[in-house]
């Protein structure tokens, strides 16, 4: 059977079991498409949470951004702890609250809180703004993964993956989401460490790879360890030791804090913990989340670090027991014909990986370019360039320029070294491998491993589980402000319980239509906006559930101040790096370390716009009238566990 | 709701045993993975240097401890005082 059989009927068996779990749980009320008629287990809800945690962007990016960090892997650690710590200040500072508290949504908690339909609405606008910029990265995982996997067009594979989310979010809201997400996590979590096993087994002689991690290097005995190993062996190669230190511990510890609390401030993550039955649940409920997530996280480094030396051995055979540059590269010849190394061309095919042979010594030579040839290199082909498209009768002067830049990238190659010699020595002119995406690491890590057939299927299928089912807990999340915090909120309070769940189911529809869209026709900023999601949903949501939960002194004055204070502050810092609205060229400043405030990147801004915040409210607060009496009894019950099932009818 | 006195000493029994629970969150990802790992460089965990695992798997496994250790003492603490469900 082709790989391509393969593909379809695991992904398709795994659909099939999807829609049928939807068929299975419809929800009948707003209480089960809201918060799935609280009646989760905790292992349940928890193993929901990871795959509604667990984006595309964990699945397929994470490890490829840790293994080809050009800083070296630690310093992407700042994801591991950051997308994981945030659980332990869910469990410890929001989650028992706000299901004591007992309604929908995050906004209506705001609102209630802060007495103020004019809170609820700010809450209500910054969490479309997240779930919305991120809902665009999962729909655009989800056609990318279909077209590579199941050779259909991007745009395809997303109308595939747009009705089933309809299918089963719509009908089944919460409950049918929080089932089926169960299964996805288990599709996603075995596709995700098959692989990591056997390559933790292949090179290091584990079976937990978070053991390979700091294990042995088995084809040289064991003596070495792995990380030392891959150390030694990309430093050869002008890398940045894997290992190595920050340079800025400064802004580290600041992306980690950003990531930290931006994770315990993502509307879609928090209301999964209304759907437990008691208080004590939604702890443990926290605690089994990171369970079921660690599982993946303690993982990915293990996968990111043995990914990285496996290609960079494949690239240079010979340091597999020795040194890289004692042997010769790998040759185009042995890539074209043997087996074991098919899918270089495979994934050279889709353009994530690629090569040419710019010294035409028939072999590719893998390495870390130094800076000064790069320019030079550049400069020379300008010139070629400029030579070329000149319609001047006399070209001298600038084929003077070409010699010049000539002369020029010689003496950067005689300049430049590698492994004791220079690269002129070395017969080099520059790195060959031209592109390495980082979904390559997790994508192609099956058949790096040479492994069998159903697990490149099975790697598919956990892909797709992923994205689906963040994109699925996302629109939730969005319908749900619509329907209950705007609907029933704000615009007609009086409509009945039937009604409202119509709304709900609607609003759902139209935001998987509008999330489709934008993923057939995403900003070119795409990226970019995942920073503003973190940024805001630390600076704005966090401290504002916070503050309502820990202090009964902050009034509706400086929550709303507090909020737009960090939701200004944050944006603004990331739009004076990414552009206005993160339209290209507006940008005030170039987007490098050395224009940065303190040192503070964009991505990391997030810790420091909730300080604003937090300090806003106090100031604000304090030049303003106290909160009501009823508002600080609502407080000190919701400090309290006891009780937590009466509060559930609305 | 039980009266006022023990709601509020449940709330600083409560509020000392997070304070204690996020200095040890704090401790174990910032403290050891990043800002005492290169005075720690010379104690190694296996193949990695301590900061380093810690960064990349150590603190992670702290953070499980840490949930399940709340949840268990504030399933105490709630008995004690009376205010579970």
């Amino acid at each position: 059977m082709d790989q391509f059989t393969l593909n379809l009927i695991v992904v398709g068996m795994t659909f099939a079991l999807y829609i049928g779990i939807a068929i299975w749980a419809r929800a009948g009320s707003t209480a089960e498409f809201y918060a799935a008629g609280r009646g989760v287990h905790p292992v349940m809800n928890g193993m929901a949470t990871g795959a509604d945690w667990m984006s595309a962007a964990s699945f397929i990016s994470m490890a490829g951004i840790i293994a080809l960090s050009p800083a070296g892997g630690y310093q992407q650690s700042a994801f591991l702890m950051g997308w994981t710590g945030g659980y332990v200040l869910l469990a410890l500072l929001l989650a028992p609250y706000l299901r004591k508290f007992g309604k929908f949504t995050v906004p209506e908690f705001i609102g209630d809180r802060f007495y103020s339909g004019t809170a609820r609405l700010v809450a209500v606008i910054c969490l479309i703004v997240i779930s919305v910029t991120y809902v665009i990265g999962q729909m655009r995982g989800v056609g990318v993964t279909f077209s590579r996997f199941l050779e259909v067009s991007t745009d395809t594979g997303l109308y595939i993956g747009a009705a089933i989310v309809f299918a089963y979010a719509v009908l089944g809201g919460m409950k049918g989401i929080t089932y089926t997400q169960v299964a996805q996590y288990v599709v996603l979590i075995i596709a995700y460490t098959i692989p990591a096993i056997f390559i933790s087994l292949q090179l290091t002689g584990n079976f937990l790879p978070q053991l390979g991690l700091i294990g042995g290097y088995a084809p040289q005995g064991g003596e070495v360890a792995m990380l030392e190993k891959l150390d030694q062996v990309v430093t050869e190669l002008g890398f940045t030791a894997y290992t190595a230190d920050t340079s800025n511990m400064f802004n580290m510890v600041l992306f980690t804090m950003s990531l930290m609390i931006g994770t315990a401030g993502l509307p879609h993550v928090i209301i999964r913990f209304f759907t437990v039955p008691k208080v004590s649940d939604a702890r443990s409920s926290a605690g089994w989340a990171l369970v079921f997530i660690a599982l993946l996280y303690t993982v990915a480094p293990a996968v990111g670090s043995m990914a990285r030396l496996n290609l960079t051995t494949t690239f240079w055979p010979n340091a597999v027991t020795g040194n890289a540059l004692d042997g010769d590269a790998i040759a185009i010849a042995d890539i074209d014909s043997k087996p074991e190394l098919a899918w270089i061309n495979t994934w050279k095919a889709t353009k994530l990986l690629d090569f040419s042979d710019l010294n035409g010594d028939g072999k590719i030579q893998y390495f870390n370019e130094p800076k000064a040839v790069t320019a030079a290199n550049k400069a020379l082909a300008d010139a070629s360039k400029a030579l070329a498209d000149s319609t001047e009768a006399d070209k001298s002067a600038l084929e003077a320029k070409v010699a010049e830049a000539k002369a020029a990238v010689d003496a950067a190659l005689a300049e430049a070294k590698l492994g004791g010699k220079s690269l002129a020595e070395l017969g080099l002119v520059g790195n060959e491998v031209t592109k390495i995406d980082n979904d390559i690491m997790v994508l192609a890590n099956p058949e790096i491993a040479k492994l069998p057939g159903w697990v490149i299927a099975l790697v598919a299928a956990g892909g797709l589980a992923a994205a689906l089912s963040t994109a699925a807990g996302l629109l939730l999340a969005i319908s749900s402000a619509i329907s209950h915090d705007l609907i029933k909120g704000s615009l007609n309070p009086q409509i009945s319980e039937k009604g409202e769940l119509l709304a709900a189911r609607i609003s759902m529809g139209v935001a998987i239509a509008v999330a489709t869209w934008l993923g057939l026709n995403p900003p070119g900023f795409a990226a970019q906006v995942v920073a503003l999601a973190f940024g805001l949903a630390a600076a704005t949501i966090f401290p504002a559930l916070m503050m309502g939960i820990f202090s009964t002194r902050i009034n509706k004055e400086g929550a709303i101040w507090g909020m737009l204070a960090g939701l200004a502050f944050t944006s603004v810092y990331i739009f004076l790096y990414l552009g206005w609205f993160f339209i290209p060229g507006t940008n005030v400043y170039e987007n490098t370390a050395a224009n940065y405030f303190f040192g503070i990147s964009p991505l990391s801004i997030g810790t420091v716009g909730a300080l604003v915040n937090f300090l806003v409210a106090y100031v604000v607060t304090g030049m303003t009238k106290a909160p009501p009496q009823e508002v600080v009894d609502l407080v000190e019950s919701i400090r309290i566990p006891k009780g937590a099932g009466a509060a559930q009818a609305h | 709701m039980a009266d006022k006195s023990t709601s509020n000493a449940y709330w600083a029994a409560n509020v000392r045993v997070i304070l204690i629970s996020l200095a040890i969150w704090f401790f174990c990802s910032f403290g050891l993975g990043i800002i005492l790992r290169p005075a720690l460089s010379g104690i190694h965990i296996g193949g990695a240097d301590l900061g380093f695992w810690f960064a990349q798997n150590g603190s992670i496994y702290v953070f499980l401890v840490l949930i399940f250790a709340y949840a268990a003492k504030m399933n105490k603490l709630d008995k004690e005082y009376g205010v579970d469900e």
